[in-house]
């Protein structure tokens, strides 16, 4: 197993519970989305799978090695080799140009691959932008380096909160049929914070988060 | 409606109260420095006034020789004639180790001084008659008049809080005693209420010359350059202080962006805005402005001893007395801090002022839209061709602040776009994916650091430019005094028939005896003080030339020529070649021009040959001694027991060269200390502006995070962010802090004092000043980094929060 949640809890300041024992697995290849109402801690669980969070009780493993006991480069560490994220605003470097962005998670962890990045480029599109900044790109073509960025170190575990949350509707579909074909291209593992019932639906399972437990 | 919109506005500065915080100290810093130097400037200036109203100085026409002193006869012949006229006799004289003044006037013509209405308004007045008969009295300072207690020789005292610490005033009489200057007058002042039909001047006395009382050169005219320099030290605080205030209300301003646009959405005018904020600004500088008083009130009381100690060696300037708490100053200060917080805030309030109602442009868009790329760069070019133009085409010493100016404010303009291009160019040369994003990082943060980089600039720049003037200056002093000082023991006479004995005595014992003996005569540039020197060859080796002409010294030792001093040279423009007159009867020409550091006044050397038939019976000041060096310990001990002298009489060469560098130090602690606190406020300018950023940046921090990178390694990235763009900065200030040295000892220096200065390089200062700047960027840097490390993952996560 890839990813595996067990009984994970967690409060927010103050004591107030989000995440109340969720428990669920994700194995290499695998789609899975997390839907959710606001504030059901779908976000914050993904936070916790990412590494960049900690929880009061339960285990989250991931590729063999539990959270629980990392320390805090322990789990910089992971985030660099193991996994990618994708935010929903994109969280491009607004200072490097769009090719640095696209090799900068896979450089950070050694793992640069240049003819990787340049069908990465090409499949998303970004070929013709390579030298531009993000900040003249459309929100469609910024999360489309996003994803590039994520895979560009082909991780085994992608999570993607909301990711298409902040485009419309034709940029929405292209970005996550895109996603979608190049994590399957690769075989990377895919955990998909949604609302969207539909998305939700385009992936190999489905998780409801209501009250702080899967539903 | 007024109050509401109040709470809305004073709600920004709750929430943020480091900035609020930043903003009052920034006010406060600019405050207190200029604020400090007017106090001293004001003290001194108070001082002169007072010495001036003492003597009255400055209030009377005066007649005086051109050549010097002149015969009573010619003061006689005035009041036959019917002028109205008062004599006075000036001059120095050597007493109990030190060098009073002394004024001598007619107390029975001469205006009333406060003294002697103090005097006569006492308890227990004296006589009239004893003041003006022998052995007369002497007013004088109680300070001075400690120190003179027990002199032998000198008339009773009478103490009086109305006249300089340095003076002896007496009667005329009294005066030319004391002065040895028999039937001689220095001066005749022309009083107020003259008969009507009087002959002419040029027919009663054609010798004489009349001077306007507006034209008299004062103490506070000689000082007017010191007074400059500090003044211009003030401004440059003041203008680095208000770098910290623009940058803090431009964020603030900013940030309210949202907040300003919600106010008019719900119906308050921009022009009620804006008046309204106008009044918080006026508030937060007037509250900033009390703070930087209070700092500058205490700042001037730390410098006015060190201050005054200069004015002392530098121009013979008397400033005594504390600094005192003046409405007028008080007022000043705060209109200048409410001035200056408005003219910082002028360009961030206009802007908010032309924002359209519906701009939904956020921080970023605000910055880039608020640096225009070449604007500039452009205006920083124009600044230093105007400075330069301002000095080739009107010359002088505002001219040459102008110029400095110029370089100052035009290098600060320029300084962004050189650090963004250096940035780029490190960028590109940077291959590791950290390295990368840091140059790039640095870059896009340039805008937010500018202003605090921009400070850093000029603190630096006057670090280095006024440090090299100061070692460049150090190093000839020390070099000059080497020179100057080659006898190895000076000795000073109790008086004349001592001297004859101590010079019989001597004559066969050592090497040399060097007799100093000077006169002070009237020049048109003011005092001149002419030395006779004896033929010896370490005058011929070591005195320090800095022009001359062919057989200089024996030109000088036939008597046909003269050397002059170079503050001399300068003022009246006279080189080799050129003659100097003396009077109407004699002129010299000149051999040699000579190096004459710290001495305000005009000084000239002849043979003593040509002294004596000058002026016939000028007295032995001093002797210089040449013996071996290994004797001159145990012969300063044998002369001071043989000839009753007290210690500091026989001063020892290593003695008294150790005493001038003393003093050149002490001229120099206000400049260091100034220089500091620039420098201090520089720092405090890069603090805040990085404690101001702050907030915007996590959402830049936190990505790289979520990539991989360790909070603790950020926080290494921060402090390292920080300290090279110091780094940057300093490599860019240092060859601005060269051209500003250049310019202080080739122009400032040549205008203000009247001497050049050759220029050394110092590059273990520099290495120095390197260091205690990334020492400061790292200090700024350390809480803002201390934050990032310390910062909770859930802070940091907030950034990627979607329901934000």
């Amino acid at each position: 197993m890839l990813l595996k949640i067990e009984n994970v809890r967690k409060s927010y300041p103050g004591g107030r519970p989000v995440l109340q024992g969720v428990s669920l697995d994700l194995d290499t290849a695998q789609t899975l989305a997390l839907t959710g109402e606001s504030g059901s801690g779908k976000s914050t669980l993904l936070n916790l799978a990412a590494a960049m969070d900690s929880f009061e009780d339960g285990e989250i493993t991931l590729d063999g090695t539990g959270l629980s006991s990392l320390d805090d480069p322990g789990r910089a560490d992971l985030r660099r080799h193991s996994l990618s994220i994708v935010f929903q605003q994109f969280n491009l470097i607004p200072s490097l140009t769009v090719r640095k962005n696209l090799s900068f998670h896979a450089r950070l962890a050694g793992q640069e691959d240049k003819d990787w990045n340049a069908h990465l480029a090409d499949r998303l599109g970004l070929s013709d932008l390579l030298d531009r900044y993000p900040e003249t790109l459309s929100g469609g073509q910024q999360q489309r380096v996003a994803i590039g960025r994520a895979l560009a170190s082909r991780p085994k575990l992608l999570l993607a909160d909301e990711p298409t949350g902040n485009l419309d509707e034709t940029a929405s579909a292209n970005v996550l049929d895109l996603m979608l074909s190049l994590v399957s291209e690769t075989g990377t593992a895919l955990l998909l914070v949604t609302h969207s019932s539909e998305i939700a639906g385009r992936l190999d399972k489905r998780a409801h988060l209501s009250g702080g437990r899967i539903a | 409606m007024t109050q509401a919109v109040v709470q809305a506005l004073l709600s920004h500065w709750r929430a943020h109260r480091i900035q609020l915080a930043t903003l009052l100290i920034g006010i406060a810093l600019a405050t207190a420095l200029w604020s400090a130097v007017q106090a001293i400037n004001a003290e001194a200036r108070a001082s002169y006034q007072r010495a001036n109203n003492q003597l009255a100085l400055g209030q009377f026409d005066t007649l005086q020789d051109p050549s010097g002193l002149f015969p009573l006869a010619r003061y006689t012949e005035l009041r036959r004639a019917g002028w109205q006229v008062a004599a006075a006799l000036e001059g120095s004289m050597r007493t109990n180790g030190r060098t009073v003044r002394v004024l001598g006037v007619d107390m029975l013509s001469y205006p009333a001084l406060p003294a002697v209405t103090q005097m006569e308004e006492g308890e227990t007045p004296p006589d009239p008659a004893q003041i003006l008969t022998a052995p007369g009295r002497l007013l004088l300072h109680p300070e001075l008049a400690t120190l003179l207690t027990g002199t032998q020789d000198l008339p009773p005292m009478v103490v009086t809080d109305n006249l300089p610490s340095d003076l002896i005033l007496t009667d005329i009489g009294v005066a030319e005693v004391l002065l040895n200057r028999p039937g001689l007058l220095s001066r005749v002042i022309i009083l107020p209420n003259q008969p009507r039909n009087l002959p002419d001047l040029a027919v009663v006395a054609p010798s004489l010359e009349r001077i306007d009382a507006a034209s008299q050169l004062d103490t506070a005219q000689l000082t007017d350059s010191f007074h400059l320099n500090l003044t211009a030290f003030g401004l440059l605080s003041f203008a680095v202080g208000l770098f910290i205030v623009h940058g803090t209300v431009g964020l603030a301003f900013a940030q309210r962006r949202a907040m300003i646009r919600t106010l008019r959405a719900l119906g308050v005018s921009m022009r009620r805005l804006v008046w309204m904020i106008m009044a918080e600004l006026t508030l937060f500088a007037i509250v900033g402005g009390i703070l930087g008083l209070m700092l500058g009130f205490f700042i001037a009381g730390a410098l006015l001893p060190d201050v005054a100690a200069t004015l002392r060696g530098l121009y013979g300037a008397p400033v005594s007395g504390q600094i005192a708490l003046q409405p007028e100053w008080v007022l000043a200060g705060l209109a200048m801090a409410v001035g200056g917080t408005l003219l910082a805030s002028g360009q961030a309030l206009f802007r908010l002022s032309r924002m359209p109602l519906l701009s939904g442009a956020g921080l970023q868009t605000w910055r880039v839209a608020s640096s225009d790329r070449w604007l500039s760069p452009i205006a920083g070019s124009v600044a230093i061709l105007g400075g330069v133009a301002a000095h080739l085409l009107v010359g002088g010493l505002v001219s040459g602040f102008a110029m400095v100016a110029g370089f100052l404010v035009g290098a600060a303009l320029i300084l962004p776009t050189l650090l963004s291009l250096a940035l780029q160019v490190l960028q590109r040369r940077a291959t590791g994916p950290i390295a990368q994003w840091l140059w790039s990082d640095m870059r896009a943060q340039l805008p937010g650091l500018s202003l605090a980089l921009m400070a850093l600039l000029l603190a630096l720049a006057a670090n280095v430019g006024v440090g090299t003037m100061v070692s460049s200056f150090r190093l000839t002093f020390t070099g000059w005094l080497d020179q100057r000082l080659t006898s190895e023991l000076y000795l000073t006479p109790s008086n004349q028939q001592q001297a004859q004995e101590i010079a019989e005595w001597l004559a066969p014992q050592v090497h040399a005896l060097l007799p100093i003996r000077n006169v002070e005569l009237s020049h048109s540039s003011g005092p001149l003080f002419l030395y006779g020197v004896v033929d010896d060859q370490t005058y011929r080796e070591k005195w320090p030339l800095i022009a001359s002409s062919s057989e200089t010294w024996d030109r000088v030792m036939d008597g046909t020529a003269i050397l002059i001093n170079e503050q001399l040279a300068r003022r009246e423009d006279l080189w080799p070649g050129d003659v100097l007159s003396l009077g109407a009867n004699l002129s010299l020409p000149i051999a040699g021009v000579y190096s004459d550091y710290g001495n305000p006044t005009g000084q000239a050397i002849v043979s003593m040959d040509r002294l004596d038939k000058i002026t016939p019976g000028a007295k032995i000041r001093g002797f210089g001694i040449r013996v071996p060096e290994d004797r001159a310990t145990e012969l300063a001990q044998t002369l001071r027991d043989r000839f009753d002298l007290p210690s500091r009489s026989v001063v020892q060469q290593a003695a008294m060269k150790a005493q001038s560098v003393a003093v050149f130090e002490t001229t120099f602690v206000v400049t260091s200390a100034l220089n500091i606190l620039t420098l201090g406020v520089a720092g405090f300018a890069i603090l805040t502006s990085l404690l101001t950023l702050w907030t915007q940046r996590l959402p830049q921090i936190a990505p790289i995070w979520a990539l991989g990178l360790t909070r603790a390694r950020l926080a290494r990235l921060e402090l390292l962010r920080s300290v090279l763009l110091a780094a940057l900065t300093a490599v860019f200030a240092l060859p601005l802090g060269l051209v500003l040295a250049w310019t202080l000892l080739a122009v400032i220096n040549v205008e203000a004092f009247g001497w050049r200065l050759p220029m050394y390089l110092f590059p273990s200062d520099w290495v120095y000043l390197l260091v205690l700047t990334l020492v400061a960027a790292l200090i700024a840097a350390a809480l803002p980094a201390l934050r990032l490390l310390r910062l909770p993952p859930a802070d940091l996560l907030r950034v990627f929060a979607n329901e934000r």
